[in-house]
């Protein structure tokens, strides 16, 4: 497919998935009279229906897709690894950390931004601690090795948090903080979130020129007048605001960053800064149909994200990590 | 031959005399120092049993999220349910819930201490015989029997109440989950004068209602639990917008009166029977 017709067909994909989302429910509403109600405001019952319950959920769908794409490919463009994703290297864990930190110490409570704030929090840390390990060329084995031990330390931080609330159900919201979910949130939720992610995509979108000049290694990105120092600063920052923001809404979501950057590398050209927007794009695709699929599965078992995006997302993984070790890195 | 006949009936009455008397005579002494190690049935116990009778109850009974009688029971040793803690305690009845810790009664048994086991209450039907049983345990069995009386006195004069409409009343705990029918809570809503939405939408049994479902059945009453301490994502679903414009003004809350089946289960009944009046 030609780059130029790529955008367009993956926002028109997304717009279809949104609007599938949007009618896909437990409630009993027709198709005419649910987006009549979202628009039209027709019908008391259904207008809440589909303004104060699905509407958050579809829109955070794309939201946190959007985050988590991007982030990935910014990542993997600056690391010029394929297995550098939020998910994997322990950016989503510690955000998580983060959030359930604000939420258990009420501080979420006595302060609404309290909770993005220390998701974006929990992701800075994380993310500092990998590009200091894994240096500027972003060698897998390190960034890997390091991505588990700061994922398994955030998730047993969590853990032991949430089996210390007083509160007899959080202990049970383990599995929420690790695999994600969208049900029901509200348009809190997405007021919360949207300024932070909002600042992180607006960060990464900049990345975009300097990101296609390091293809050609640092130095010729130096002589291009690319700033490397204040470019990964930018990223740091740009992963952590919009990840962070998207782990404290709506859980731990994996494999998302790793999976849309890939299957649609080649279909930009291998050209970074392309790869951006469409990674955006697929990654807020992905994330609704994991949405729509997860309440087509189990209606009334609220499955979890991480689950739909772990089952295509594992396996690519894999893939990837033979494909690695073969070309010997 | 007639002689050895004789003798070996005497020998089967004097055995029968003796399994008589020894399963009989534990049995005929009230017992004295009786320990309670869940919630409900230390309910029962504070309310049957005679002064100085009830040595210890659970420490849930003293928690006024889950106790409707919390304070009664801070008068009272509590226990965490640790066999060897109990066993110290010299029972000589220990009264359990089926959810007790089966390794803590199976140790108790084993220590040669008598122990009862109740099952929760799931309906009034229930209370009734668990209180029924608690007063022939105690041998209070007369001060059960007017508990029983009164109890059912009390309900009949509350059902007495019930319109011919009845209004639409849901039970909306945390994580959306719904009770039906056949639990205390169901029975109660029904008490009060209430249909229950659960069965209208196919959930008589209880079970995970979506937000969305319960929006669109604009219930008249909305009964959500209180809240434990400390936040959770499953109790957060009760703070949500839309279910705050469904419950506006229709919203009750349950607490630790709904429970156990105990004649505190009628202070719930009558809260909503005055809610249900008050709204008319």
């Amino acid at each position: 497919m030609r780059p130029a017709l790529l955008l367009p067909a993956l926002a028109l994909l997304v717009a279809g998935l949104f609007t599938v989302s949007l009618v896909t429910g437990p409630a009993a509403l027709g198709l005419g009279e649910s987006l009549s109600a979202l628009v039209r405001g027709e019908g008391e019952a259904a207008v809440l229906v589909m303004r104060e319950i699905r509407l958050p959920r579809a829109l955070l769908g794309v939201m946190v897709g959007a985050s988590l794409g991007l982030a990935g490919a910014a990542m993997q463009g600056y690391l010029r690894n394929p297995l550098a994703e939020p998910g994997l290297i322990g950016v989503t864990s510690s955000a998580a950390l983060g959030a359930v930190l604000a939420l258990q110490t009420g501080l979420a409570a006595a302060f609404a931004l309290a909770l993005p704030l220390s998701g974006l929090g929990g992701a800075l840390v994380s993310v500092l601690i990998l590009l200091m390990l894994a240096g500027p060329y972003g060698a897998s084995l390190t960034l890997i090795l390091a991505g588990i031990a700061v994922s398994a330390l955030a998730g047993a931080l969590m853990a032991l948090v949430l089996n210390l609330s007083p509160n007899p159900y959080a202990a049970a919201e383990i599995v929420f903080w690790l695999l994600g979910s969208l049900a029901d949130r509200s348009m809190v939720h997405v007021w919360l979130a949207l300024p932070f992610m909002a600042l992180g995509w607006t960060m990464l979108a900049t990345l975009g020129r300097g990101l296609d000049a390091l293809t050609l290694g640092e130095d010729a990105a130096g002589a291009l007048g690319i700033r490397l120092g204040r470019m990964r600063l930018v990223l740091v920052l740009g992963v952590a605001a919009s990840v962070g923001a998207a782990t404290a809404v709506a859980g731990a979501i994996g494999f998302v960053g790793l999976v849309v950057p890939h299957l649609l590398r080649p279909l930009v050209g291998a050209r970074p800064s392309r790869l951006l927007t469409a990674s955006a794009l697929g990654g807020a695709a992905m994330v609704l149909a994991a949405d729509i699929a997860v309440r087509l599965i189990a209606p009334d078992r609220d499955l979890k994200l991480g689950v739909l995006t772990a089952l295509v997302g594992a396996p690519l993984f894999l893939h990837l990590i033979w494909r690695t070790r073969r070309a010997g890195i | 031959m007639p002689v050895s006949a004789r003798r070996s009936d005497l020998c089967a009455l004097l055995a029968a005399l003796g399994f008589w008397l020894g399963a009989a005579l534990p049995a005929a002494a009230a017992p004295e120092r009786v320990v309670s190690m869940n919630l409900c049935t230390d309910q029962m116990a504070m309310l049957l049993a005679a002064p100085g009778q009830l040595v210890s109850v659970s420490h849930l009974a003293a928690d006024p999220m889950s106790s409707a009688m919390a304070d009664a029971a801070r008068a009272y040793p509590l226990n965490r349910g640790q066999a060897e803690r109990i066993f110290l305690m010299k029972p000589d009845l220990v009264l359990a819930g089926s959810y007790t810790a089966q390794a803590s009664v199976d140790m108790l048994r084993r220590l040669g201490i008598r122990v009862e086991v109740f099952p929760p209450e799931t309906s009034f039907a229930d209370a009734r015989a668990h209180l029924r049983r608690m007063g022939r345990l105690l041998e209070r069995e007369a001060e059960a029997a007017a508990m029983i009386a009164d109890f059912d006195a009390r309900l009949a004069a509350l059902r007495a109440r019930s319109p011919d409409l009845r209004p639409e009343a849901v039970l909306y705990g945390a994580g959306g989950y719904t009770s039906g029918n056949a639990t205390l809570a169901g029975e109660i809503l029904d008490a009060a004068g209430y249909t229950n939405l659960a069965a209208a939408l196919g959930r008589a049994g209880g079970g995970a209602l979506a937000l969305e479902e319960l929006v669109l059945a604009r219930p008249d009453l909305v009964v959500t639990p209180r809240r434990y301490g400390g936040q959770s994502r499953s109790e957060a679903l009760l703070d949500h917008p839309a279910l705050r414009r469904v419950a506006q003004g229709h919203r009750a809350r349950s607490g630790a009166r709904w429970v156990c089946g105990t004649p505190h289960l009628l202070g719930a009944v009558a809260g909503l029977v005055r809610l249900r009046e008050a709204g008319r």
